[in-house]
C-alpha cells in the first residue's frame, strides 16, 4: 500500500488511493477480521501520518490490544499512542488491558505496557496504575525496571502527590550498576526532587550524596567500556544526568554544594572537549557550578570554560556558551566583563540565533564606564545589519543610551546617529524623550539644530529624524541661521533662512512623511514665519497648499495658521515665542508610568483632535500653569489624561456657535464644570465664520489677547483666564466698572432671554440677576419654566417665576430673580447653563444653552 | 524533558511522529506545519538550536531527513543533539544503512526503536547493543508467532477441505 501511496503523482490521486484503502480497511473492521487486523492499524498508522483522520481505527486499537498474541499487541499499542492522546476518553476503555498486560508473564508484553502507560496516562490511568507500576521498579529484569522508572516520572508528573510512594524505591535504584536502570533511576530522583521537598531533604542526606558522587567518580575515571562509548567518554549520558541531579541537590544547600566540589572539578578539568560529547557534559557542569552555593575557584573555572567555549568555531557551543553567560552575569560580573570583546563579535555573527543572545548579553554588560565604546561598535553595526534585526537592536541601543549616557551632547549625538540609520524603527516614547533632553539643554540649542540640519540633507526617509528635525528648526531656528551658541567641536555651516524653509517644504512634501510629520512641520512653519520674517509670503504659500487636505487636521491647521499669518502679525510673535523648558523629572515620571505617549510634547500625534479647537504651539501643557511666555492661548484639548491631571479640568472641545440653543456636548454633561471647560468663548457678535467654526473660535480667542493686550496685567492673570477659556463679554473690556451692563443671555428664533445685575450691598460675592423672557414668536408659550445649573463653585438660587405663560411676540414677559453667590470671586466668571421648557400647541419644547457673557468681576 | 520527536524530510514531509506532551490533533499538525517552515528554512552553518514558542527546538540534519526534538529551556542542548545521534546510529545498526526509504517502509519498527530509547520523553537507554538486543528479542517473537498462525492456518485449512 505504502508503494501505491509513494507513486501517486498528485495529491488528488493520492487522496482517492487513501480514500480507497481507508474504506477497505473499515469494511475489514465491520466484518472483525481478525487476521489481517494489525496490517490494517499498520496502513491506517502510515495514512494518520500522511495527516489524514483516522478515528475509525481507534476502536481496533483496543481489540487488538486485548487480542493474546504479541504482534497484535504491539501494533495495537503502537496504534494507541499514535492516534490517542492522553485527552480522549477512549482511553480510559484502555485501563484494564493495561492492568492485565502489566501483569503478564511475557516481559515483553509487560514492556509494551510499561511504554505505552509512560507516554500517554492520563491522571485517572496514573492514579489506577500507580501501584503496579510501584511494584515492577523491583522487578528482577533491568529492562523492565528502567520502564518502569520512566514510567513513574509520568505518574508523578500526573499525580504530584504519589510521589511519596516512589522515594524509597527509587533510592533504591540509585545503587545498580546497569546503566539503564542507572540512568532511569537518576532521572526518577530527579524529578520526584523537584517536585517534593520532602524528597529533596532525604536525597541531600550525605548517605545519597555520597553515593552519588561516588558514582560520578566511577564514571569519570572508568576505563573503556565500549558498550558505552561515545566519542572516548563512557556513557556521557550517564555523566550528564548525575550532574543534573546534583544540580538540584546542591542548589541552595551548602553542605551538599561542599561534597560536590571536588568532583565537579575533576569532570571540568579532565573532560576533553573537542567532541559534542565532551562539550555537553562540560556544559552542564558549569550549568550545575553556577548554581550551587558559592565556591570562588570553582566559579573561575566555570567561567574560563565559558570563554573557550566562546572561541570555538563551531556555533552550537557559542550559542549554549553565550546562554550560560547571561545567567553567570548575576553571579560574577566582572569575570564576564572581561569577555566582552568575544561577545561583541558575536552580535555580527551571521547566525540569527547567536545575535539575538548576544545582543541581550551586551545590553545585561552596560554600565557607565564602557557604555561609550560599546554603544559605538553597536551603531557601527547597526548600518549593516539586516532589517529584523535592526528593530532589536535600535530598541537596545536607545535604551542603553538612555540610562547610562554620561553627558547630554553625548547622549544627543548618538541618539541622532541612531535617528539617521533607523529612525523607522525607533519608537515614538524614544524621540519624544530625545526631544525633552534637547529642549532641557539650553546651551546645547544651537549645535543640536545644526546638526539636525546636516542630518536630514542625507537621511531624509528616517521619519523620527524628519520629526525632531523639523521641531528643532522650528523652535531654534533664528539659532540656525545666525550661528547662535557655536561649540569648538562644530564645522562651520552657513544656513540662509530659506534653507531651513526648505528643508521643513521637503519635509511636508516628502511622499513617505505620514500626518504626524506634515502637521508638526507645519507648526514649524508658523513658528518660522514668527522668526523669519522675511520668508513669511513663502511660508504662507507652502501652508496655503495644505488648505485642501483631505486630512482634516492638516486642512484645519493651514487655514488657521494661514489666517494668522496673514491678519494677525502683531500677536504672532507671542503665539510662536520659544516654548518652556519641558520638564523633565515630570516627564520621565510620566512615562513610567506608562501614560499615553502623547504626553510631553509636539503636536504629531493627536489626530484626534476634536473640531473646534485651535493649536497653535504644541507646549506641554504641563508648562501652561508657570508660564512664563504668553504662547499657546488657547488650551488645546488633546483629550489627555495627563492635561486632565493637571489642570483639574474636563478638556473637551466645545464647537460652540453663537447663539445656538446647542450647548456643548462634547463629553461634558457634567453640568458642574462648565467653566473649567477649555472652550472657546461664546460671543454673540462675532465675526462672520468661515467654514470651521475653528477659525471663528480662533478668532475670538484673538479677539481676547486683542482685548487683553492693553490691559495692564499681563501676566498670571490674564494666563488664568486664558486657561479657563473665559471671555470677556464683549470685546471692549468694560470689567472693572462698578456698572454692569445687562447682558442677552440666551437668544434664539423664538425667544429672547436678558439678564439684568445688581449687587446687594455689603457681599461682593452675591449678584442679584432679573431675568427677563420674552417670546417673538407668533405663538403663545405655556407650562414656561426655566431651570438653570451652574458650576461647583457658584451657588444658584431661583427665586419663583412671574408666571408660566409667555404671551406671543413679545406682547409681555416672564421675570425671574436669580441669586449668585460666587466662591470665586474675582478669579472666576460666572457661567451658567439654562434649560427653558415650554408647551407650544401643546407640544413640549425643550431650549437648551449656556451662558458664557456674564460680566467679568460678577 | 523532550515534548515530541518529528522527523521531516527535506520536501517537508513527515516521516515520524512522537508526542510526549497533550496535543489535539490540530494543534499538533499546527505545530508540524510552524516549524517544518523554521527548521527547513535555516542555512547549514547555522547552529542547530532554535527557540520556538518559549521552547527550545534541537534540530540535526542527516542526508534528507531533519530530525528535531522539542525540549524545555532548561534542558541540556548539546545532550539532545547526543541523543539524535544515539537514535540515528541504533537506526543505522538495525537496518544496516538507514536510509529514508527503509524509514518509509518500515515506520513501525522505527517507532518501535524510538520507543526503546525514549520514554516519557526521558532517556531510557545509553546502550546501544541493549537497545538491539531487545528489539531482536521481540523480533523473534513476532516471527515465530507468525510462523505458528500460519501454521495453524495450514492445519485448519487442510482439516476443513
Amino acid at each position: 500500500m505504502i508503494r501505491s501511496i509513494r507513486a501517486c503523482k498528485t495529491a488528488a490521486e493520492e487522496r482517492a488511493v487513501v480514500r480507497k484503502e481507508c474504506a477497505a480497511i473499515r469494511a475489514a473492521i465491520n466484518e472483525n477480521d481478525q487476521d489481517y487486523r494489525h496490517r490494517n492499524l499498520a496502513k491506517l498508522m502510515f495514512i494518520h501520518m500522511l495527516g489524514y483522520p483516522t478515528h475509525f481505527g481507534q476502536m481496533e486499537c483496543l481489540k487488538s490490544i486485548a487480542s493474546a498474541g504479541f504482534p497484535e499487541k504491539r501494533i495495537g499499542y503502537l496504534g494507541l499512542m499514535l492516534l490517542l492522546d492522553e485527552r480522549q476518553e477512549v482511553l480510559m476503555l484502555v485501563t484494564n488491558s493495561l492492568k492485565q498486560d502489566l501483569n503478564h508473564t511475557n516481559q515483553y508484553i509487560v514492556g509494551l505496557a510499561l511504554c505505552a502507560l509512560g507516554n500517554i496516562c492520563s491522571a485517572e490511568m496514573a492514579r489506577d496504575l500507580a501501584p503496579e507500576v510501584e511494584r515492577l521498579l523491583q522487578f528482577r529484569d533491568p529492562n523492565i525496571r528502567k520502564k518502569a522508572a520512566l514510567c513513574s516520572i509520568r505518574i508523578i508528573k500526573k499525580v504530584p502527590d504519589l510521589a511519596e510512594n516512589f522515594i524509597n524505591p527509587a533510592a533504591a535504584l540509585l545503587k545498580e550498576k546497569h546503566h539503564g536502570v542507572l540512568i532511569t533511576g537518576i532521572q526518577l530522583v530527579t524529578d520526584i526532587c523537584k517536585v517534593s521537598t520532602e524528597a529533596l531533604e532525604f536525597f541531600r542526606k550525605p548517605k545519597c550524596l555520597d553515593g552519588l558522587v561516588k558514582t560520578l567518580r566511577d564514571v569519570v575515571n572508568s576505563p573503556y567500556a565500549p558498550e558505552y562509548d561515545i566519542a572516548g567518554i563512557t556513557d556521557p549520558f550517564l555523566h550528564i544526568r548525575l550532574l543534573k541531579l546534583l544540580h538540584v541537590l546542591g542548589q541552595g544547600d551548602a553542605d551538599a554544594s561542599d561534597c560536590m566540589n571536588d568532583i565537579l572539578a575533576q569532570v571540568a578539568t579532565k573532560t576533553e572537549s573537542n567532541k559534542n560529547a565532551g562539550n555537553a557534559i562540560l556544559y552542564e557542569c558549569v550549568e550545575t557550578i553556577m548554581s550551587i552555593e558559592d565556591n570562588g575557584g570553582l566559579r573561575v573555572l566555570a567561567i574560563n570554560i565559558l570563554g573557550r567555549f566562546l572561541s570555538n568555531r563551531d556555533n552550537n557551543i557559542r550559542y549554549v556558551a553565550l546562554n550560560m553567560l547571561m545567567k553567570a552575569i548575576t553571579v560574577d560580573a566582572q569575570a564576564v566583563q572581561r569577555h566582552r570583546a568575544t561577545i561583541l563579535e558575536c552580535v555580527k555573527d551571521l547566525d540569527a540565533s547567536i545575535r539575538k543572545r548576544a545582543l541581550e548579553l551586551v545590553y545585561l554588560l552596560v554600565n557607565e564606564s564602557n557604555v561609550k565604546p560599546l554603544t559605538k561598535e553597536l551603531i557601527d553595526y547597526l548600518e549593516i545589519s539586516d532589517q529584523e534585526f535592526k528593530g532589536d537592536l535600535t530598541a537596545k541601543i536607545c535604551s542603553m543610551v538612555e540610562k547610562f549616557s554620561p553627558d547630554k551632547i553625548w547622549y544627543i549625538d548618538q541618539m541622532l546617529k541612531v535617528l539617521s540609520e533607523a529612525g523607522n524603527f525607533v519608537k515614538d516614547e524614544v524621540w519624544h524623550a530625545l526631544i525633552v533632553v534637547i529642549s532641557n539643554a539650553s546651551d546645547l540649542h544651537g549645535y543640536t539644530v545644526r546638526a539636525l540640519y546636516r542630518a536630514v540633507q542625507t537621511s531624509i526617509e528616517q521619519e523620527s529624524l524628519v520629526r525632531v528635525a523639523i521641531w528643532c528648526i522650528g523652535e531654534y531656528g533664528d539659532m540656525l541661521v545666525n550661528n547662535v551658541g557655536v561649540l569648538n567641536i562644530e564645522d562651520p555651516i552657513t544656513v540662509t533662512e530659506s534653507d531651513a524653509v526648505d528643508v521643513v517644504e521637503i519635509a511636508i512634501k516628502h511622499h513617505s512623511s505620514d500626518i504626524t510629520t506634515k502637521a508638526m512641520a507645519m507648526v514649524a512653519l508658523l513658528k518660522l514665519s514668527s522668526r523669519f520674517p522675511s520668508c513669511s509670503e513663502r511660508i504662507r504659500d507652502i501652508i496655503v497648499q495644505n488648505k485642501g487636505s483631505l486630512v482634516l487636521e492638516l486642512q484645519q491647521r493651514s487655514i488657521e495658521f494661514n489666517s494668522i499669518v496673514e491678519k494677525h502679525q502683531n500677536i504672532r510673535s507671542t503665539l510662536v515665542e520659544r516654548m518652556p523648558v519641558l520638564d523633565e523629572a515630570t516627564f520621565s515620571g510620566r512615562r513610567a508610568g506608562s501614560l499615553p505617549a502623547t504626553v510631553s510634547t509636539s503636536s504629531g500625534t493627536s489626530l484626534n483632535l476634536p473640531n473646534g479647537v485651535a493649536k497653535p504651539a504644541a507646549a506641554p501643557l504641563v508648562d501652561l500653569l508657570d508660564l512664563s511666555s504668553d504662547d499657546a492661548p488657547v488650551p488645546s484639548s488633546s483629550g489627555n489624561d495627563f492635561l486632565q491631571d493637571l489642570l483639574g479640568v474636563d478638556v473637551s472641545p466645545a464647537s460652540v456657535q453663537p447663539g445656538t440653543s446647542q450647548a456643548p456636548k462634547a463629553g461634558t454633561d457634567v453640568l458642574l464644570d462648565l467653566l473649567s471647560i477649555g472652550s472657546p468663548p461664546v460671543q454673540n457678535n462675532s465675526t462672520p465664520s468661515d467654514i470651521l467654526s475653528s477659525s471663528q473660535d480662533n478668532k475670538s480667542s484673538v479677539a481676547i489677547l486683542d482685548g487683553l493686550s492693553p490691559a495692564p496685567s499681563g501676566g498670571a492673570a490674564s494666563m488664568i483666564d486664558l486657561l479657563d477659556g473665559f471671555v470677556p463679554n464683549s470685546p471692549k473690556p468694560e470689567d472693572n466698572g462698578p456698572a454692569y451692563p445687562s447682558i442677552v443671555a440666551f437668544e434664539s428664533s423664538s425667544l429672547i432671554l436678558t439678564f439684568n445685575f445688581s449687587k446687594p450691598p455689603g457681599n461682593p460675592q452675591t449678584t442679584l440677576i432679573q431675568a427677563t423672557f420674552t417670546n417673538l414668536s407668533p405663538n403663545v408659550y405655556t407650562d414656561f419654566v426655566f431651570q438653570a445649573a451652574v458650576p461647583k463653585f457658584l451657588q444658584l438660587h431661583l427665586d419663583p417665576a412671574s408666571g408660566n405663560t409667555l404671551p406671543a411676540s413679545g406682547n409681555g414677559s416672564i421675570t425671574q430673580t436669580l441669586r449668585v453667590t460666587n466662591s470665586q470671586h474675582g478669579k472666576k466668571p460666572l457661567v451658567m447653563r439654562t434649560r427653558i421648557a415650554y408647551k407650544l400647541n401643546n407640544r413640549d419644547v425643550l431650549e437648551e444653552g449656556q451662558i458664557n457673557n456674564f460680566p467679568r468681576d460678577l | 524533558m523532550i515534548h515530541f520527536v518529528l522527523l521531516i524530510s527535506r520536501q517537508g514531509k513527515v516521516r515520524l511522529t512522537k508526542w510526549y506532551s497533550p496535543y489535539t490533533q490540530k494543534e499538533r499538525s499546527k505545530v508540524i506545519r510552524e516549524l517544518s517552515g523554521v527548521i527547513l528554512t535555516r542555512g547549514p552553518k547555522l547552529c542547530n538550536f532554535v527557540e520556538w514558542r518559549g521552547y527550545k527546538v534541537v534540530y540535526k540534519r542527516y542526508a534528507s531527513l531533519y530530525f528535531c526534538m522539542c525540549v524545555d529551556q532548561e534542558d541540556n542542548e548539546l545532550e539532545i543533539l547526543e541523543i539524535i545521534h544515539h537514535y540515528v546510529e541504533i537506526l543505522d545498526r538495525y537496518f544496516g544503512s538507514v536510509c529514508e526509504l527503509d524509514l518509509i517502509f518500515n515506520f513501525h519498527k522505527a517507532y518501535y526503536i524510538l520507543d526503546e530509547i525514549l520514554i516519557a520523553g526521558e532517556l531510557q537507554e545509553s546502550s546501544k547493543k541493549t537497545v538491539a538486543r531487545l528489539i531482536a528479542a521481540q523480533d523473534s517473537l513476532v516471527e515465530t508467532a507468525k510462523e505458528q498462525a500460519s501454521s495453524i492456518s495450514n492445519i485448519i485449512a487442510q482439516a476443513t477441505k
